[in-house]
């Protein structure tokens, strides 16, 4: 078995619709996979059937070598999980909460991990309030609090930093990444620059379906912008002019400012061709932007293409 | 057996972390006082029984046990607390016999509130305890029969209001079920063996000679059985629908 988490030709219908469509990959140790699609791909059902919640309508999934349909508590004792908008017992304190779930999960230095966890995600100005009286970003944080309590080998995370604020979000992204090393983790998210923050690997699922399965620099180089030049300055028209005949460029998008973006033929590269361009203007100190690729072009092209 | 345990210990707590199990206990005592001295004529009818006491008790549960048993699943649903607890490594029946566990002891605990009563009878004259104490033990197994109910209605819905409202009809129905009311109905289009298994299902029928003292296997298997049923069906419900 090589991967932590194995998934074989899963499908998920509810009446007439195939939400999930024969979905099959393995994710491993080390591995942090980003799940995105448009709403209603089908990321949430793939991770509610993943984690026991929802039995799939034929399929097998195998967490950590635990079928789950088969040995289901082997299997969730070796996950953690936040759902989606990460509910909790809003009567309780953290506190209590994190009991409750340390009295079922049971972990061996049971004190200690409360302490960590606790303190990592600092839970301790809010230990003693209810859960419903916390804000968004506690919540989520007692969430994910109770999805690391037992040192799990394998993470899922809902849209963890859905509806969080700028700085929490960075906060439970730096979480994920100092967890990452030693953990099989997959989170779905349709907010890309998160996959770029901490994913080494991007599944694209539309309608039940991988539309692609790559690195997120990979993906990145699919975009038309990948390799496209912008020049961030105000130019005349014969240099607009001369930039837009050269051989390699493809379209030529109009910038705020005057500016320019040239998107490259696929394959080519521009950086060369336009500065040469920019000197022969005496337009040495014209600052180049070479753009690594737009992960939401590429989102779009992929996710569209499938609903026209 | 842990993981139960942790179940009805969280839900138990829960009861006293709200105003649900303080408004609860004041109305169930407030109301099985006033009820006994007032409806049921406890000193004029000049006995040392608690008779009086007793025979409001399955009214009182019609309407109060399905105010507790309405959240047991429904409230999960609704927050979608439900996945969470689904998630961790416990099992269904774990689940279904923690909660009702937990609310069963709850109604208990507001039951038990209730021993100045019995004082006060003891005080007044010289009851058969031994009957009292069966008579207890009778209402608190109707508890269960109730509650039973309310938690697989409770299931089915994620609306409090809709589990509350089937489950005060269908408590009524076994309520009832040995009277006119309820057997009329089904004398018209069924058997005769079948109109009287149906009147045996009475709460009624099986809680009124235990009242009287007299203690019966078959009155006290009958709401064993009962809840057995229920939770069970508890158990298939939440199984089939957690996500729906």
């Amino acid at each position: 078995m090589s991967g932590s988490v194995v998934i074989e030709n899963l499908v998920k219908i509810y009446g007439d619709l195939h939400a999930v469509d024969d979905l099959s990959f393995e994710v491993g140790s080390g591995e942090v996979l980003g799940f995105l699609g448009p709403n209603g791909a089908g990321k949430s059902t793939t991770m509610k059937i993943i984690t026991g919640f929802l039995p799939p309508t034929s399929g097998r999934v195998t967490v950590c070598g635990h079928p789950v349909e088969t040995q289901p508590e082997a299997a969730k004792r070796c996950l953690g999980y936040l759902p989606e908008g990460a509910p909790a017992y809003s009567e309780m304190t953290p506190w209590q909460f994190l009991n409750f779930v340390a009295d079922i999960r049971r972990p061996e230095n049971r004190r200690e991990r409360l302490d960590w966890v606790i303190g990592q995600l600092g839970l301790e100005p809010v230990l003693h309030r209810p859960v419903d009286t916390l804000s968004k970003g506690y919540r989520r944080r007692v969430g994910l609090a109770q999805a690391m309590l037992h040192d799990p080998r394998v993470l899922i995370m809902d849209e963890p930093t859905d509806g969080l604020d700028p700085n929490q979000k960075r906060q439970v992204r730096d979480f994920i990444n100092e967890m990452a090393k030693d953990k099989t983790i997959i989170i779905s998210t349709h907010i890309l620059e998160e996959v770029e923050a901490i994913c080494t690997r991007a599944i694209i699922v539309s309608s039940g379906k991988i539309l692609v399965d790559e690195t997120p620099e990979e993906l990145r180089r699919r975009s038309r912008y990948c390799n496209a030049v912008t020049v961030q300055a105000e130019l005349k028209e014969p240099v607009r002019t001369a930039l837009g005949e050269l051989e390699d460029v493809a379209v030529v998008e109009p910038e705020r400012n005057q500016g320019l973006t040239l998107i490259p033929r696929p394959g080519c590269t521009l950086e060369g061709a336009v500065r040469d361009v920019l000197l022969r203007h005496n337009l040495k100190e014209v600052p180049l932007h070479i753009q690594a690729g737009r992960l939401d072009d590429v989102f779009h092209t992929l996710t569209h293409n499938v609903h026209e | 057996m842990n993981n139960l345990i942790a179940i009805l210990r969280r839900e138990l707590v829960g009861y006293f972390q709200t105003p649900v199990a303080y408004v609860f206990i004041m109305i169930f005592l407030l109301l099985s006082g006033t009820l006994s001295f007032y409806l049921g004529n406890f000193y004029e009818r000049e006995q040392a029984d608690l008779g009086a006491f007793f025979t409001f008790h399955p009214w009182l549960y019609l309407f109060l046990v399905p105010a507790i048993s309405m959240r047991l699943w429904a409230e999960e649903r609704k927050t979608g607390s439900i996945e969470l607890l689904m998630t961790l490594p416990v099992t269904v029946s774990q689940a279904v016999l923690g909660k009702f566990l937990a609310a069963w002891i709850f109604t208990g605990i507001a039951l038990f509130l209730t021993f100045p009563i019995w004082l006060t009878v003891n005080y007044l004259g010289d009851p058969d305890n031994g009957i009292i104490l069966g008579a207890y033990l009778g209402s608190f197994l109707m508890a269960g029969g109730f509650m039973a109910i309310g938690a697989c209605i409770s299931a089915t819905t994620r609306n409090q209001v809709v589990a509350f409202i089937l489950s005060l009809v269908t408590c009524f129905l076994f309520l009832l079920s040995g009277f006119p009311l309820v057997l009329d109905f089904f004398q018209l289009w069924l058997p005769q063996p079948v109109v009287d298994a149906i009147a045996s299902l009475s709460f009624l029928t099986h809680f009124s000679s235990i009242n009287k003292g007299v203690i019966d296997l078959r009155d006290l298997s009958y709401f064993v059985i009962l809840i057995s049923v229920w939770l069970y069906a508890n158990m298939i419900v939440v199984r089939a629908r957690k996500a729906a």
